[in-house]
């Protein structure tokens, strides 16, 4: 291993991921809810009256914001190298992972974090793990 | 005001994820590269964000309702299963196949980027298929 000294960016990082952990702030202290991206979008698929709103209103949020960062730093960097087919697989296995593990980075790695939940934790680390061991069968052992 | 506090909690998520530079799949894959050139950042993002997160979780651990009023919706589940082990190590999968977890991908999708919007749609589906199944299973 060999950290990529270019890439590495410690403060950008850290700023954002505050600003971040600020938005996961508002939304339990406020709404009380957990800011778990994938049950957000998943609660839509099964929606039950009142409920729903909220939802539309965090994802227009998302939606929105690239365009609300523009306004300011210019056009965010996003490099997509894997192809369509690709895309359509890895949302695939995403969609059936987060649904049977009941969360995803957010909901698990960051909220589940903050609350200590042992639950979390376990899920954080498989994710990371095979996240790991994909990237590297990936790169280093089919190219 | 409700929908209000949700829509800039969205916003305000996606800015930290576009300052980050989360929002782009491959900085996440340069992070998931242990064995290539490692980019680190992800970690400070979560260090970053667990802070924030612990003082907001602790707070909200202690009262019963919102500030606005609303009922405290805390994950209550505390069963380590199969379910949970094998879901994420499946998300993981997928995380690394594409660099995109749900939260980046709707980003790009709201930055004009085609490919995200394909990866939030199959991510429906295979939601959509899960329920399907679950409900199957329920009825025997």
């Amino acid at each position: 291993m060999t950290i990529d000294w270019n890439a590495f960016t410690p403060w950008p990082a850290t700023v954002g991921g505050v600003v971040l952990g600020a938005a996961v702030a508002l939304l339990v202290l406020a709404n009380g809810r957990v800011a778990g991206i994938s049950g957000i979008v998943g609660g839509l698929l099964k929606p039950r009256g009142g409920d729903i709103g909220w939802r539309l209103a965090f994802i227009a949020g998302l939606l929105l914001s690239p365009l609300v960062y523009s306004g300011f730093a210019g056009v965010p960097r996003i490099t997509i190298d894997a192809s369509f087919p690709i895309m359509i697989l890895a949302g695939l296995v995403v969609g059936i992972g987060v649904r049977y593990g009941g969360g995803c980075t957010s909901g698990h790695g960051v909220c589940g974090i903050s609350r200590l939940s042992p639950r979390s934790v376990v899920a954080t680390v498989a994710f990371i793990a095979t996240g790991f061991a994909t990237v590297y069968v990936l790169r280093h052992l089919m190219s | 005001m409700a929908l209000i506090t949700a829509f800039v909690a969205g916003l305000v998520f996606g800015l930290g994820l576009i300052v980050a530079g989360m929002a782009n799949p491959e900085k996440i894959l340069n992070f998931l590269d242990l064995a290539g050139n490692w980019d680190p950042s992800l970690l400070f993002v979560m260090v970053g964000a667990i802070a924030v997160g612990m003082v907001a979780f602790a707070v909200a651990a202690r009262r019963a309702s919102s500030v606005l009023g609303l009922p405290m919706q805390l994950p209550t589940t505390r069963t380590i299963d199969a379910r949970l082990v094998g879901g994420s190590l499946l998300f993981g999968i997928g995380w690394g196949l594409a660099g995109f977890c749900p939260g980046p991908a709707i980003v790009a999708f709201g930055a004009g980027y085609a490919k995200a919007g394909a990866f939030i749609a199959a991510m429906l589906v295979g939601m959509a298929v899960v329920d399907l199944v679950e409900r199957a299973r329920a009825r025997g």
